[in-house]
């Protein structure tokens, strides 16, 4: 166990380098950093100073070595747009994105299993239809435009609902929190359910394919003929089954939680890192873009740790050397 | 004419036929698409043409409501373009830009797959991890640092005037992974195929087996993929655009002019967004709908 | 009375091109203990009978005429639930390929313990001791350490091992072993084979044994039916239909035995092939394969007639009545 998990990290490692490299790259090399930072007006020994400040006369490997460095120490340099260091404005804005994908994850998880089960289970019932249908619809429908849908029905014309931003919030210690007011709940569930909606619709039409296919195999046929009943069968011999590929898609759906976040801040105005990251690239802000996809690569790589981990979990076969051949 | 005789009384087509939901689907994208590409012509006015625009005829309502203007069927937008005529014009926009990202896609892709598949080797190893690398991010998040990294790195005007090609570059990027997995699983296959010994044998060249020997042989998975990749092109061009880092609101694609009537949203005039909003749905829904049709009449084990 | 009694079985598959009857107008019984041998070429409808037997007919396929009684009281028409009791008590069921039969994500002793809570509510305790108890029984080494493994901790013949301690773990009274040992390595059927036989009797169980492999009908059966097309061509003692089989067809079908007793310059075969579904002729099914054919075969349909021994679905035995 403690052994995959090393193993597991030292392949990650290299992943990170890599991107880590490209996240450099676009810092160092991209646009003119250093024009950028100083205006309109400048003299060259200005100019020269901040090129040395920045240690941008190095060689790419030292240079590439202290963005490392500086990384690990959370510094990732200054934004051009804000003139404020890169950290501090993503971590303010993690928050924000965090509740809305975990929210949404939560939503999409305890929605489109259980609809992906029932689909699965009565095949060619008039209610796995409906569900077949809607699920369509929400994957076609781009993320945006559901945004747009919601806002238009229960913002503008019922009124229910915020529009935009987060409501009030509370603070506990660094994190701003949207969970504990009232206001910040009902700011919550429209883009919540704006981001969860993809997602679940794709939770469930894999749970049902994996369903289908598992209802087809010899064992659940043994299973059957054994007289186990219909609910052992469905939830404990073929839900399990499903599972492991389920893990996987959920894991990378995790991932582009975070990625469409981009999209549901945008139409909601949350602020987010994702929104952070729109306006950022509007005027090519390349820190703050740069810092953005190191950072999502290391939230990448944790949630695929995590998701092998499960599968560990889930699947004897992988567990190697425990038990087994007396 | 035996072979379109096989066709018309084939299980294919009969599941075609009798499958009211793929009839449909195969309609409503013969519109979207004939629409598009026949814009010029359909339209009932061009909506690039300034000298016609005139802020007078902004906000007008579709015909069908109280104060809505007989010449504009569902209305005008904030610059009093005819919308039915945007609508037409940016699905033309968004089609060919969609189709242009997955042709680039699939040509990249194609060439890597070859390559990695055929060469095998280290070159496979650092080009299928590449591809694994970036396949653990989505899509649309690759295209929008693409975009982001042109933006910052082309000069300002350059880039404004290649948006389109931009655009096109950063989608086709994204996609590429996909086809590379699949044409070097096929290489593979392939590769050891007698054929491709025999070819071997006779002292082709690397480049030639690859070009006319294998690549006609593995083309098959890689069509079916670009359908199914062609919707999901779509959405990526509508979702950038919308989200501000795609084109102009000169040159209005689906995603734009959704963009532009969500300014209006609060204001009342709902179907500046929602009618682009309802063609961009109805479009990628057909086309998901039919590739759904394909994979259940494909696989029989599922009927 | 008979344990099993099937009158007239047909089943049906509606297609686009019409309906297929697969199995049409099956008649057998198995007594108690008794064990029947059901062979046949592949896509005879032996496996279907099994399956539509145990209520597990795969859908379109559906019970389109006949009965299915078990204890003298019909079971092809009870509900989903009232079948699901049967399935397991009454009758249990093996299939062909252990690799796939058993759920990789659960151990072996779940799967048993689950199996016999369901029929025989016995508490967690005692249904473990009894999970060991048969896998002792089947011969699973080290019953007791190896009960939590998990079933890729085994090999195919100690899978097909666990199967049948499965199949039988609720005291059916009827088995149905649909090609048990089709998919094991030689040198494991015997055993497996020789297995099924002892602990069958051992508990008083009755086979219905379904495969392509007459060796092994011939070593394990009480009595055998021959399937062909969907119908049954002969059913009678095992030592009759092998060494005197009244249906050219059983004929040719033993003829295809290699035999130790006899020397024999060649094997025979029978030429041709079962037909399709779609294109059963008329009158008897075998008849444009049949060496000894005549006019009423290729018209009307034969019954099951005595001849000898057996009972035979061919004409040549008309005159028998």
């Amino acid at each position: 166990m403690f052994a995959f998990i090393i193993a597991r990290l030292f392949q990650a490692v290299p992943v990170l380098l890599a991107v880590a490299a490209i996240s450099f790259a676009m810092f160092a090399y991209v646009g003119d950093p250093v024009s950028q930072m100083l205006g309109q007006d400048y003299t060259e020994a200005q100019r020269i100073a901040l090129v040395k400040a920045l240690g941008l006369d190095q060689p790419f490997w030292v240079q590439y070595g202290r963005f490392v460095w500086a990384a690990l120490h959370g510094e990732f340099g200054l934004s051009f747009r804000l003139a404020k260091p890169v950290g501090g404005l993503i971590l303010e804005r993690m928050p924000a994105t965090m509740e809305l994908a975990l929210v949404a994850a939560v939503l999409a998880l305890s929605v489109g299993v259980p609809m992906g089960v029932y689909t699965g289970i009565k095949r060619n019932g008039l209610l796995s239809r409906v569900f077949m249908v809607l699920s369509l619809i929400g994957v076609s429908l781009p993320t945006f435009l559901i945004g747009i849908l919601l806002i238009l029905v229960f913002a503008v014309l019922l009124g229910w609902l915020p529009s935009f931003g987060r409501g009030t919030l509370v603070q506990i210690g660094g994190w701003s929190t949207g969970l504990l007011t009232l206001s910040g709940l009902k700011a919550l569930i429209l883009p919540a359910v704006t981001l969860g909606m993809f997602q679940m619709t794709l939770i469930m039409r894999l749970v049902r394919a994996e369903m289908l296919e598992v209802l087809r195999s010899d064992y659940i046929k043994f299973a059957r003929a054994r007289g186990l009943s219909q609910r052992a069968i469905h939830f404990g011999h073929a839900l399990r089954n499903t599972l492991v590929p389920v893990i996987t898609v959920v894991g990378l759906q995790l991932g582009g939680l975070l990625a469409f976040s981009i999209v549901t801040e945008t139409v909601f105005q949350w602020p987010g890192m994702g929104l952070l990251l729109i306006q950022s690239i509007a005027v090519a802000d390349i820190p703050v873009m740069s810092t953005y996809l190191l950072l999502i690569s290391v939230l990448f790589v944790t949630i695929n740790l995590v998701v092998d981990l499960l599968y560990y979990a889930v699947d004897p076969r992988l567990r190697i050397g425990r038990g087994g051949r007396h | 004419m035996q072979a379109l005789a096989r066709f018309l009384d084939s299980d294919f087509l009969y599941s075609f036929r009798r499958n009211p939901v793929a009839v449909v689907s195969a309609l409503v994208l013969a519109i979207c698409i004939g629409g598009a590409v026949l814009a010029p012509l359909l339209a009932p006015y061009n909506p690039f043409d300034l000298a016609s625009l005139s802020l007078m005829d902004s906000f007008r309502p579709p015909a069908f409501i109280a104060d809505g203007d007989a010449s504009h069927v569902i209305g005008t937008d904030d610059q009093g373009r005819d919308l039915l005529s945007a609508i037409m014009y940016g699905t033309r926009v968004s089609i060919f830009v969609a189709a242009l990202a997955i042709a680039f896609a699939l040509t990249l892709g194609t060439a890597i797959g070859l390559v990695a598949g055929y060469l095998g080797g280290a070159v496979d190893a650092v080009l299928m991890r590449i591809a694994d690398v970036q396949l653990t991010f989505p899509a649309i998040l690759i295209a929008l640092l693409v975009d982001g990294i042109l933006r910052a790195a082309l000069p300002r005007e350059f880039h404004d005037r290649m948006e389109i090609w931009v655009l096109i570059f950063a989608i086709g990027i994204a996609r590429w992974p996909q086809f590379a997995r699949t044409v070097r699983g096929s290489t593979l296959v392939e590769r050891g195929r007698e054929y491709v010994m025999a070819a071997q044998v006779i002292g082709l060249s690397s480049r030639r087996i690859m070009t006319s020997h294998i690549l006609p042989n593995v083309l098959g998975p890689v069509l079916v993929i670009a359908t199914l990749n062609l919707g999901l092109a779509v959405l990526d061009e509508a979702t950038l655009s919308f989200l501000g880092v795609g084109l102009a609101p000169t040159e209005p694609s689906l995603g734009t002019l959704i963009r532009i009537g969500n300014n209006f949203l609060f204001s009342g005039e709902w179907w500046i967004t929602i009618f682009p909003g309802v063609t961009l749905a109805a479009m990628v829904l057909s086309i998901n709908l039919l590739g759904d049709w394909l994979r259940d009449a494909l696989n029989p084990r599922l009927r | 009375m008979a344990l099993l009694d099937v009158e007239n079985l047909t089943i049906e598959f509606p297609t686009r091109r019409g309906t297929l009857r697969a199995i049409d107008g099956v008649s057998f019984a198995i007594d108690p203990g008794e064990v029947l041998g059901v062979v046949g070429e592949s896509g005879a409808g032996k496996s279907l009978t099994g399956a539509a037997i145990i209520g597990l007919l795969e859908p379109p396929g559906r019970v389109a005429g006949g009965r299915i009684m078990l204890d003298g009281k019909r079971i092809d028409d009870l509900s989903q639930e009232r079948m699901r009791a049967i399935r397991g008590r009454q009758i249990g069921a093996i299939f062909q390929d252990p690799l796939t039969t058993l759920n990789p994500l659960y151990s072996i002793g779940r799967q048993l313990v689950e199996t016999i809570q369901t029929h025989l509510g016995l508490s967690d305790r005692d249904a473990r001791a009894r999970a060991i108890k048969w896998l002792e029984d089947v011969g699973i080494p080290a019953a007791r350490q190896r009960i939590d493994a998990y079933p890729h901790e085994f090999s195919g013949g100690m899978r097909q091992r666990v199967v049948i301690a499965l199949a039988l773990c609720a005291e059916p009274r009827l088995l149905i072993a649909d090609e048990p040992t089709t998919a094991l390595d030689v040198s494991i059927q015997a055993q497996i084979i020789a297995l099924l036989k002892r602990i069958t009797r051992e508990h008083g169980t009755a086979v219905m044994l379904v495969t392509h492999d007459m060796g092994v009908i011939a070593e394990t059966a009480d009595r055998v039916a021959v399937m062909y097309a969907g119908r049954i061509a002969e059913i009678g003692p095992v030592r009759d239909v092998v060494k005197t089989p009244a249906h050219p067809y059983s004929e040719g079908l033993m003829g295809s035995i290699p035999s130790l007793e006899h020397r024999v310059e060649r094997l025979r075969q029978i030429d041709g092939a079962m037909p399709r579904l779609t294109a059963i002729p008329a009158g008897c099914a075998f008849n444009p394969r049949c060496p000894a054919v005549f006019d009423r075969c290729r018209t009307e349909r034969p019954e099951l007639l005595p001849a000898g021994a057996t009972r035979a679905a061919c004409w040549l035995h008309a005159g028998g009545r």
